[in-house]
C-alpha cells in the first residue's frame, strides 16, 4: 500500500510541462531528437530518456471545444502488473513510500514488465543513454532518491499551478473529497490501487487513461497460477520461457544481458523497508 | 501591473485577452487556480484557443486586430444596462467634466476626432478640452447628465458599437460576445472585482495604446482600479521588462519616468517649466509637481556635486525635437546608412525585430555591432544567414559573451512593480565575468581624457564611486549595493527635514525627502526607499501577510514607497469604508488609513458629518486633474478608443468607419516596408505567439536540448477548414508567406482555429510562434561547444513575415495582425 501519492488535477494543468524538464533534469535523461508532427506533443513516446510526458487531446464536445491535458507516467501500482510479470526476484520493487522500481543492477532486459502493465509504461532498450548495451527497462522512479532525501518528486516540485502534488494517504483523503465535491472523478486504478491518482474533468479516455485499467490475463495466470508453482530455479526458467512465448512471442536477438547501471541520479536504489520481492 | 501577481487570487472575474498567460506567465496561473478554486470566472478572448482557453469558462474568438470593437461593445452594453459603479465614475474619473463643444467624435466625423490633419496624418488636439469657470477649475456635472460631460459623450461614442457591429468586425457570435460581457460587467457591482491580464497581443497593433484604454475604461466604469481582484494588468514579457522600463529603457525617458530633454528646452528652468504639470483643480495633490526635486535628485546622481544644476542638465544628451528614436526608427535609419555603429546588448533583432528581413539589411550599412549576448545568434552572425553573401559584407562583428542574470547579485523588478534583490546562483565563465559598462566607461573616458573631443563635459563629470579604484583609475569591480544605494539616493549636505537632522552622506528614507535645491541624490526618484537606513528593502523576506489579501508587504520591495496596490484610495467611498469589505485594500479608521501604503495620507473626502473635508485630497494622485481619464486627451489618435483596422486587414473597408486605419499611424514608405491589403495573394489573417517552450526569440532556450526536443520546429496552427481547402494535412511542411517574406513551418491543422464570419465573409487566421531562427537549423553547421548540436530546430523566424508599421503613441510594431498565404513545401 503506498503512503504517499502523486495527484494530478487536471482541471488546473496548462501543460506547461515544467514536469516534463524537472523530470529529465533531475533524472539527468538526454533529449531525443524530435520533430512537430502536427501538435505540441514530444517526445513522441516513453523511452529510456523519457520517463513521463504530457498528452495533448483536443476535440469539439458540447458545441464548444476542449483540450485536455493527460500525463502518461507510471502509476505506482499497489498491484502492480509489472512485478507481477517479472521474473527475477529483486528486479521491480516497492519502495517505503510505495513508488514501485526497476532495480536496474538486476534487470535482465526480459520485457514481462513492460507487457504486464496496465498502463503501457516500462520501455525496453537494449542500449543505455550512453549507448552502451544494457538491455534494462525503464520507467518513473517517483523520485525514490529525491524522497529518501525528504524532498518531493521533481515533477511534484516544479508545477507552478498546483496540478501535481505530493500527498500523504491522509492528505490524499482531503484532496479527493474536495475534487469530488468540485465534480472531479478521482481516478486510482480501481482494484490496482495506483500511487499516482487523477483528478478528471471528463472520461479516462480523454486523457489517454484506460476506462478499466486491468493486468494483461497472461500475466495474471503467471503470477497466480504458474509462478507460485515454480520455485526451483530451473522451473522459473521454463515457465518464464512459458510466459514468454504467450505474452510477447519470440524474441529476435536475445542479447546477453549487459554490466549493470551504476553510478547518477538513476542509478541502483537503496532499499529501505519492504524491498525485494513482493 | 497596478496590482501585483498574488492579487489576482482576489478577482471575481478574470479576463484573459491579448496574453495567453497559462502558455506564457504559466506561474501567474497559481493565482488565477486561486481565484477559480474562489469561485471566480475565467474568461479567454483569443483569437485562438489556447492553452489558457482550456482553463476557461467562457470563450470567445474574435480576429486578430479587433479588440477596440468587442471592448467598445463592452462600454456599451455596461452603459446601456448602466451596471457600471455610478459613485465610483463620479468620485474617481473625469466622467463628470464637461467637454468644450467644439469636440466631435467620429460618428460625426467621418472616422476622425474634431482636429484632424489629414495631409500631416496629425491631430490639432485643442479641442480635445474641458470647460473653464473664470478661475481656470474645470466645469463639472456631478449628476452626469449634460449632454457635454464626459459620460454622455462616452455614451454617444460607443452607442455604434452595438452587438449586430461589433460580431461582424470581430467575426465572434452574439451569443458569444453577450456572454463574456456579461459575466465581465457584474463586477460592477462595489464588491466584486475583475482584473485584465494582458500582454502583447493587445500592446502590438497600431491601436495598441488605444486597446488598452478601452480596458481602463471599462475598469474605471465598473470601479475596479485600486481594488483588490482588480487594475489593469500588463504581463510583462521578461523577467526585468518593468525595471529596464523604470529605470529608462525607452528613449522617450529618463529613469522614473522624467521626460528625456529636447533641443529647444535649452535650460533647466525651461525644462522644468516645461514638463511639471500644473492644475487649477483645488483638491488635486498633483504628484507631479515634485517633478523639479526628481530632476534636480537625478542630475545629482549623474553628477554629483561637480556644477551647479543648470550646467548638469546642460550636460544630459538631448533629442531634436519632435525626434523619434524608437526601435522601427533606429532600424529604418540603419537601414537607410544613418549609423555606423550597434551594440546589441542582451537582444535579438534579427527575429525579434518586425520585417526582420529589413533589420538584417539593415545591419549590413554598418561598420561595426557589438553583439552582447550568452550565445552567437541570428543578429551577430547575420551575414552567414539565409541570402547572405559574406564576402560583399564590410560589418564587423564583436561578440562579448556577457553573464546571464542568474550570475549577478542585483535587483529585478517584476510585473508587480516588486524589486526583488537576489543573489548569484553560480558564478559565471571566466571570459563573461566582466562588468562590459565599467571596461567601456573606463576606455571612453580615458580617451576623452587623453585625446579631448568634441564635448568632454558629460563624461569626464559623470560620478563613478561604485566601487575601490585600481592604480589605472579604473573601478576593480562593480559593487551593485552602491549602484542601488545611488539609486535611493543620498544627502549632498545636512539637512534637516521635520525636525530631523540628515547628515551628508545618508540614504535619503524615500521620495518625499528629495529636494529640488541639489542637496540630495536620487538614481531613480521611483525606487526611493528601496535602499535606506533601514538596509536593503528589496532583500526582505517576510512572509507575513497582516491584511490577509495577499500583500505580503514585507516580502522584497515594491515602488512607489512599498504600496502594492496604487490608486487604492480610489478603493473606499467617500468615507473612507471600502467597497469591497471582505478584501480591504485600505480602510481609514477615523485617524489614519490602515492596509496597504494608501497614495497619501490625506483623509478621505468626506467627514463622518458628511461634510467635504478641506485636507482632502483626490484619489487619482499622478493625474492634475486628481481623477483618472474616461476622457484621454493626451492620446495620438483621439480621447477616446475608435475601431480602426490593422495596417493589413482582410477588409477593404472598415465597418466602424470610413478611415480603415489608424489615421495617425506612422506608415513607412521605404522599398522593404511593404504592404498589402486584401490582396489575393494573401488572403489569411496572421498573428504571431510565443510558446511556454522558448523564450523570446529562443536564443536562451534552441540551445536547450530538453526545450529544443519538446517544441523543435517553427510551426503555423491552421483550422481543418483552412487545411481542406489547401490540401495541408497534419504535420505537412509549408510555407507561410507574407508580403514582406516567408519562412517554413509545420502545419498543426486544429480545432483551435475556426474560420471567422466577417460580414458573411469566410475570412481565415492563422498564428505561428517567432521563437525560432535559422542559426540552430541543420543547415547551418549548428556547433555547441564545437560539437554538432544534438538538437536542430527547423524553420527561421516569423518575424520575416511581419510589417514595418508601429502605433501612434509608442511605435510598438504590429505584429499581432498581418496577412499571409499558407502553401505546402513542394
Amino acid at each position: 500500500m503506498a503512503e504517499k501519492y502523486i495527484v494530478i488535477d487536471t482541471s488546473i494543468c496548462t501543460a506547461c510541462r515544467g514536469c516534463q524538464t524537472a523530470c529529465k533534469q533531475w533524472n539527468n535523461l538526454a533529449a531525443e531528437v524530435t520533430e512537430n508532427r502536427g501538435s505540441y506533443e514530444n517526445p513522441p513516446d516513453l523511452s529510456r530518456s523519457t520517463y513521463t510526458k504530457i498528452l495533448f487531446n483536443e476535440m469539439e464536445k458540447d458545441g464548444g471545444i476542449k483540450w485536455y491535458f493527460g500525463q502518461k507516467r507510471c502509476m505506482h501500482c499497489a498491484d502492480a502488473g509489472c512485478a507481477k510479470a517479472c521474473p527475477v526476484p529483486g528486479a521491480i520493487v516497492r519502495d517505503s513510500n510505495g513508488a514501485v522500481l526497476i532495480n536496474q543492477a538486476v534487470c535482465t532486459g526480459c520485457k514481462y514488465c513492460v507487457f504486464g502493465c496496465p498502463f503501457d509504461i516500462p520501455r525496453y532498450d537494449s542500449a543505455n543513454a550512453e549507448g552502451a548495451g544494457v538491455d534494462k527497462a525503464y520507467k518513473c522512479t517517483m523520485c525514490f532518491d529525491r524522497q529518501s532525501m525528504g524532498m518531493e518528486p521533481a515533477c511534484t516540485k516544479t508545477c507552478p499551478t498546483g496540478a501535481l502534488s505530493f500527498a500523504s494517504k491522509s492528505k490524499l483523503a482531503a484532496i479527493t473529497a474536495s475534487a469530488k465535491e468540485k465534480g472531479l472523478t478521482v481516478y486510482d486504478g480501481g482494484p490496482l490501487g495506483t500511487g499516482v491518482v487523477f483528478l478528471l474533468e471528463d472520461s479516462p479516455s480523454a486523457y489517454g487513461l484506460p476506462a478499466k485499467p486491468a493486468i494483461p490475463t497472461p500475466t495474471y495466470l503467471w503470477r497466480t497460477v504458474m509462478k507460485p508453482v515454480g520455485v526451483a530455479a530451473f522451473a522459473v526458467g521454463i515457465l518464464a520461457a512459458i510466459y514468454h512465448l504467450v505474452a510477447i512471442g519470440v524474441k529476435e536477438v536475445d542479447e546477453e544481458p549487459g554490466p549493470p547501471q551504476g553510478g547518477g541520479p538513476s542509478g541502483p536504489p537503496s532499499f529501505g523497508g519492504e524491498g525485494g520481492d513482493y | 501591473m497596478t496590482n501585483h501577481w498574488i492579487d489576482i487570487r482576489n478577482s471575481d472575474v478574470v479576463l484573459i485577452s491579448g496574453s495567453n498567460a497559462a502558455e506564457n506567465h504559466p506561474i501567474s496561473f497559481k493565482w488565477v487556480a486561486k481565484a477559480m478554486e474562489n469561485g471566480a470566472k475565467l474568461i479567454s478572448v483569443d483569437p485562438r484557443f489556447t492553452r489558457t482557453s482550456s482553463k476557461a469558462d467562457i470563450f470567445a474568438a474574435i480576429r486578430s486586430g479587433t479588440d477596440i470593437a468587442w471592448l467598445g461593445g463592452m462600454i456599451k452594453y455596461i452603459l446601456d444596462n448602466e451596471l457600471y459603479h455610478k459613485d465610483y465614475v463620479k468620485l474617481y474619473t473625469n466622467a463628470p467634466f464637461i467637454l468644450n463643444s467644439s469636440f466631435k467624435t467620429p460618428g460625426d466625423l467621418d472616422g476622425v476626432f474634431s482636429g484632424y490633419d489629414p495631409k500631416n496624418r496629425k491631430y490639432d488636439k485643442s479641442s480635445w478640452a474641458y470647460t473653464k469657470d473664470a478661475n481656470g477649475v474645470i466645469k463639472k456635472d456631478p449628476s452626469m447628465k449634460d449632454p457635454m460631460c464626459v459620460l454622455q459623450q462616452l455614451k454617444k461614442h460607443f452607442s455604434r458599437y452595438t452587438l449586430d457591429k461589433v460580431s461582424a468586425i470581430c467575426g465572434t457570435s452574439k451569443d458569444s460576445l453577450l456572454e463574456v460581457y456579461k459575466a465581465y460587467a457584474t463586477t460592477g457591482k462595489p464588491d466584486r472585482t475583475g482584473t485584465i491580464m494582458y500582454a502583447m497581443g493587445w500592446t502590438q497593433h497600431t491601436v495598441g495604446t488605444q486597446n488598452i484604454r478601452t480596458m481602463a475604461i471599462i475598469q474605471l466604469l465598473l470601479g475596479n482600479i485600486g481594488m483588490s481582484g482588480g487594475g489593469v494588468n500588463a504581463l510583462r514579457g521578461e523577467s526585468n521588462v518593468q525595471g529596464s522600463t523604470d529605470h529608462c529603457l525607452l528613449f522617450h525617458i529618463l529613469p522614473g519616468y522624467l521626460a528625456t530633454p529636447s533641443a529647444s528646452l535649452s535650460s533647466l528652468d525651461k525644462y522644468l517649466e516645461a514638463k511639471t504639470p500644473k492644475t487649477k483643480e483645488p483638491y488635486s495633490a498633483n504628484w507631479w509637481q515634485n517633478y523639479p526635486k526628481y530632476m534636480a535628485s537625478l542630475l545629482r546622481a549623474h553628477f554629483g556635486m561637480s556644477a551647479d544644476l543648470n550646467t548638469q542638465y546642460n550636460w544630459m544628451p538631448k533629442l531634436d525635437d519632435g525626434q523619434n528614436a524608437s526601435w522601427l526608427m533606429l532600424f529604418d535609419q540603419m537601414y537607410n546608412g544613418k549609423f555606423t555603429g550597434f551594440f546589441a546588448w542582451g537582444q535579438n533583432p534579427a527575429c525579434s525585430g518586425s520585417n526582420a528581413g529589413k533589420v538584417r539589411e539593415a545591419l549590413k550599412k554598418l561598420d561595426w555591432m557589438v553583439n552582447v549576448n550568452l550565445f552567437d545568434n541570428e543578429t551577430g552572425s547575420f551575414w552567414r544567414g539565409p541570402g547572405m553573401n559574406p564576402a560583399e559584407i564590410k560589418t564587423e562583428v564583436f561578440l562579448l559573451p556577457c553573464a546571464m542574470s542568474f550570475e549577478k547579485e542585483g535587483s529585478i523588478t517584476n510585473s508587480g512593480r516588486w524589486a526583488q534583490w537576489r543573489y548569484a546562483a553560480a558564478k559565471p565563465p571566466a571570459p563573461a565575468d566582466v562588468d562590459i559598462i565599467n571596461e567601456l566607461q573606463f576606455k571612453v573616458r580615458k580617451l576623452y581624457e587623453e585625446q579631448g573631443g568634441v564635448y568632454p563635459d558629460p563624461i569626464l563629470n559623470l560620478a563613478w564611486d561604485y566601487g575601490p579604484k585600481g592604480p589605472d583609475g579604473k573601478v576593480r569591480h562593480m559593487n551593485t549595493h552602491l549602484v542601488a544605494k545611488e539609486i535611493n539616493g543620498y544627502f549632498l549636505e545636512d539637512k534637516e527635514i521635520k525636525g530631523t537632522l540628515y547628515k551628508k552622506g545618508d540614504l535619503v528614507p524615500s521620495f518625499a525627502f528629495l529636494q529640488a535645491d541639489g542637496s540630495t541624490s536620487s538614481g531613480n526618484w521611483l525606487y526611493s526607499q528601496s535602499y535606506n537606513a533601514g538596509g536593503n528593502n528589496m532583500a526582505r523576506r517576510g512572509k507575513s501577510d497582516p491584511t490577509g489579501t495577499g500583500l505580503y508587504n514585507g516580502w522584497s520591495w515594491c515602488w512607489p514607497v512599498n504600496r502594492r496596490i496604487i490608486y487604492n484610495r480610489a478603493s473606499v467611498d467617500e468615507y473612507g469604508k471600502p467597497w469591497a469589505p471582505h478584501k480591504p485594500v485600505i480602510y481609514w479608521n477615523g485617524k489614519k488609513w490602515v492596509g496597504d501604503v494608501p497614495d497619501g495620507g490625506w483623509p478621505p473626502l468626506r467627514k463622518p458629518d458628511g461634510t467635504w473635508n478641506e485636507s482632502t485630497k483626490l484619489a487619482y494622485i499622478m493625474k492634475p486633474v486628481g481623477v483618472a481619464h474616461i476622457f484621454g486627451p493626451g492620446r495620438a489618435e483621439g480621447p477616446f478608443p475608435e475601431h480602426y483596422e490593422p495596417l493589413e486587414c482582410p477588409l477593404e473597408k472598415n465597418l466602424m468607419n470610413p478611415q480603415r486605419i489608424n489615421p495617425v499611424a506612422k506608415i513607412f514608405t521605404g522599398k522593404m516596408d511593404v504592404f498589402l491589403n486584401c490582396d489575393d495573394r494573401y488572403p489569411i489573417v496572421a498573428t504571431t505567439y510565443r510558446v511556454t517552450e522558448h523564450w523570446q526569440t529562443g536564443i536562451l532556450s534552441r540551445w536547450l536540448p530538453w526545450q529544443a526536443e519538446m517544441m523543435p520546429a517553427n510551426f503555423v496552427e491552421i483550422s481543418e477548414e483552412l487545411a481542406k481547402e489547401k490540401g495541408i494535412r497534419n504535420g505537412n511542411k509549408v510555407v507561410v508567406s507574407s508580403a514582406r517574406g516567408k519562412v517554413d513551418a509545420v502545419a498543426i491543422v486544429t480545432k483551435r482555429f475556426k474560420p471567422f464570419d466577417v460580414a458573411g465573409t469566410t475570412v481565415h487566421q492563422v498564428g505561428l510562434p517567432w521563437a525560432f531562427g535559422w542559426a540552430t537549423t541543420k543547415e547551418y553547421d549548428v556547433k555547441a561547444n564545437g560539437k554538432a548540436y544534438t538538437n536542430p530546430t527547423y524553420g527561421d523566424s516569423s518575424n520575416l513575415l511581419t510589417p514595418t508599421v508601429g502605433d501612434a503613441n509608442t511605435m510598438i510594431p504590429e505584429t499581432k495582425a498581418f496577412m499571409v498565404n499558407v502553401q505546402k513545401k513542394s
